[in-house]
């Protein structure tokens, strides 16, 4: 019995392994890419011969890369807090109030979480070049706000159903005025759910390519996956390969360490929004 | 008469309610409308129009010319049979793995968070950069994969095997969201039901088709509802990894494709109103067919 629960365990270890493994293997090669030298790069090796941060360097000293670093992390904060803020409202109401029409705001909301994007952009094409939106901060920020407000008002809600608001009254009771009772008692349990509903949305926003490329034609609102996409390499003679495994480096290494710190939350938030409702 | 004044009362407070309830929700509706709404509408009307951005004055109306014109066109079949190619299989794929993922984490004790913050990786990923790790593993000349393959194959320049690489991609980039959400479904199995089962002598498999399955169905609906639909709309990867080339399409990418190489909007848009008709369809089918609840409206009155 004993030996059978040991090569149990080690068969569970084994599949641990594999998953790990399926899952940081394309990760380490754009990795290893992005840390080769000029001459090594087309070798094909899973390991960098020659190790350079030349590819890191390159980048930075065009525009093309720190410019679209800054509108990527610029739009997709503007947009997160905006869509957090709104979600917060009609999530509290969704949770805690009777009204008519909530489940037309359900509705719609599930509406948009199933939208095609691609459904969008060609109007929106048309309307934002009307009024001058087209390849602005806000032309990107009003679509990624909007398809992340379903996600928003969804995990929002789910969060806010678990909340004890029993516990406002109690403080109350207790001769807490309604502000005070706000900000010692609710929102410090309400803000678990706020701050993982944020890297939700945070990480949806960063991670958008359609509406980047479409919405977009200079490097005034391009944002970095778009601008990758048409990378050409720092220099006219050196391959894009590097360059592009470098940018694509810089913007995964913080979402990695951003989903290492708070992997509890996320899960939570991901599965609650859909599972629970 | 005390009775009647506290119904009013009470309906004042209803109606206070109400109105606090549709205050704080008018925003995100106005934004959600004007954004989504508002352009779709449009689109319906852009794609009754000939309007080629190269010729704007030569705009007229032409009725559903735009529609008959797409529909009796091959690209849009061949893009459509793509995309409906590229759906069926990798949400097939996906929740296969994603059950044999969600099952790991269940059932596993040691290394527990490691297993969960490895998953999360690909889901973190920006889809685009996944694409062109993808793309460069499987490029003759640069990749580690390419290298495993006989000399002069280039996977991503024949229609099939490309086909398999873009779901291959999406696989991999979409498999944790699946088991996470599947995960949750496990967890909502009672462990008692499981072992009176085992008692009654059903095996694991038995115990997982009669017993775990039923259980979790509405969490496994909802995932592949989710999946199917955000399958449907591939666009990233297949933009990364082939651009479309050698019959390898997908709608989204014909859409985009009629828009800004072609600079056809009425056409553009006629696609972007099938896409949107298709996955209204597919939504359709799955809360009417398979009886997926739709998150959030089991408790919506509440």
């Amino acid at each position: 019995m004993a030996r059978a629960g040991k090569r149990h365990a080690a068969g569970w270890a084994v599949a641990n392994v594999v998953v790990v493994a399926y899952a940081l293997f394309p990760v380490w090669w754009i990795a290893a890419l992005s840390f080769k030298d000029p001459t090594t790069l087309t070798d094909g090796n899973f390991v960098p011969v020659k190790w350079t941060w030349d590819n890191y360097r390159g980048i930075f000293e065009t525009a093309e890369f720190t410019r679209a670093l800054v509108n990527s992390i610029g739009i997709a904060l503007i947009a997160t807090v905006i869509a957090v803020a709104l979600g917060t409202m009609a999530a509290y109401a969704v949770a805690r109030l009777r009204f008519p029409g909530k489940r037309l705001l359900i509705g719609l909301s599930l509406l948009i979480a199933m939208f095609p994007p691609i459904s969008l952009v060609s109007p929106l094409f048309d309307i934002e070049r009307a009024l001058g939106l087209f390849d602005t901060w806000p032309g990107l920020i009003l679509p990624y706000m909007t398809f992340s407000l379903p996600l928003a008002i969804y995990t929002l809600s789910a969060f806010f159903r678990e909340i004890p608001w029993d516990l406002e009254k109690a403080a109350k009771v207790d001769g807490a005025t309604p502000a005070q009772a706000f900000r010692l008692v609710i929102a410090p349990l309400a803000a678990p759910g706020v701050f993982t509903t944020a890297i939700l949305v945070f990480i949806f926003c960063w991670n958008d390519f359609l509406f980047a490329i479409s919405l977009t034609s200079t490097q005034s609102a391009r944002t970095v996956p778009a601008a990758i996409a048409f990378f050409t390499g720092s220099s006219q003679f050196q391959q894009p390969a590097g360059s592009i495994a470098a940018a694509a480096m810089v913007i995964t290494v913080p979402i990695i360490v951003f989903v290492l710190l708070f992997q509890r939350r996320i899960v939570a938030g991901l599965t609650s929004g859909a599972v629970k409702g | 008469m005390p009775g009647a004044a506290a119904a009013a009362r009470l309906s004042a407070g209803a109606r206070q309610e109400r109105r606090l309830g549709w205050l704080l929700c008018a925003p995100a509706v106005l934004v959600m409308a004007a954004v989504t709404a508002y352009p779709i509408g449009y689109a319906v009307y852009l794609s009754l129009q000939r309007y080629d951005l190269r010729f704007p004055d030569r705009a007229e109306f032409v009725g559903l010319g735009n529609y008959a014109a797409v529909l009796s066109s091959p690209f849009w079949w061949e893009a459509f049979g793509v995309t409906l190619f590229i759906t069926v299989v990798s949400v097939t794929v996906e929740l296969v793995l994603g059950m044999a993922l969600a099952m790991v984490m269940h059932r596993t004790v040691l290394g527990r968070g490691t297993v969960r913050t490895a998953v999360l990786v690909p889901y973190g990923i920006v889809t685009v950069v996944a694409a062109f790790s993808w793309q460069y593993a499987w490029t003759p000349g640069t990749g580690y994969l390419a290298a495993l393959l006989p000399a002069g194959e280039a996977p991503l320049t024949e229609q099939w095997p490309a086909l398999g690489l873009i779901i291959l991609a999406e696989v991999w980039k979409t498999t944790p969201f699946m088991a996470l959400l599947l995960l949750a479904g496990l967890a909502l199995v009672p462990e008692e039901t499981l072992r009176a089962a085992m008692v009654d002598g059903a095996g694991g498999w038995q115990r997982f088709v009669r017993v775990t399955l039923p259980l979790m169905k509405p969490a496994v609906l909802v995932a592949l509802l989710f999946r199917t639909l955000d399958a449907f709309r591939v666009f990233d990867s297949v933009f990364v990894l082939t651009a479309g080339a050698h019959g390898t399409g997908s709608v989204s990418i014909l859409g985009y494709d009629n828009l800004f190489t072609a600079l056809n909007l009425g056409i553009g848009s006629a696609v972007s109103v099938l896409i949107f008709l298709c996955v209204a369809l597919i939504a359709f089918a799955f809360v009417r067919l398979f009886g997926a609840a739709a998150p959030g409206s089991g408790e919506g009155g509440r």
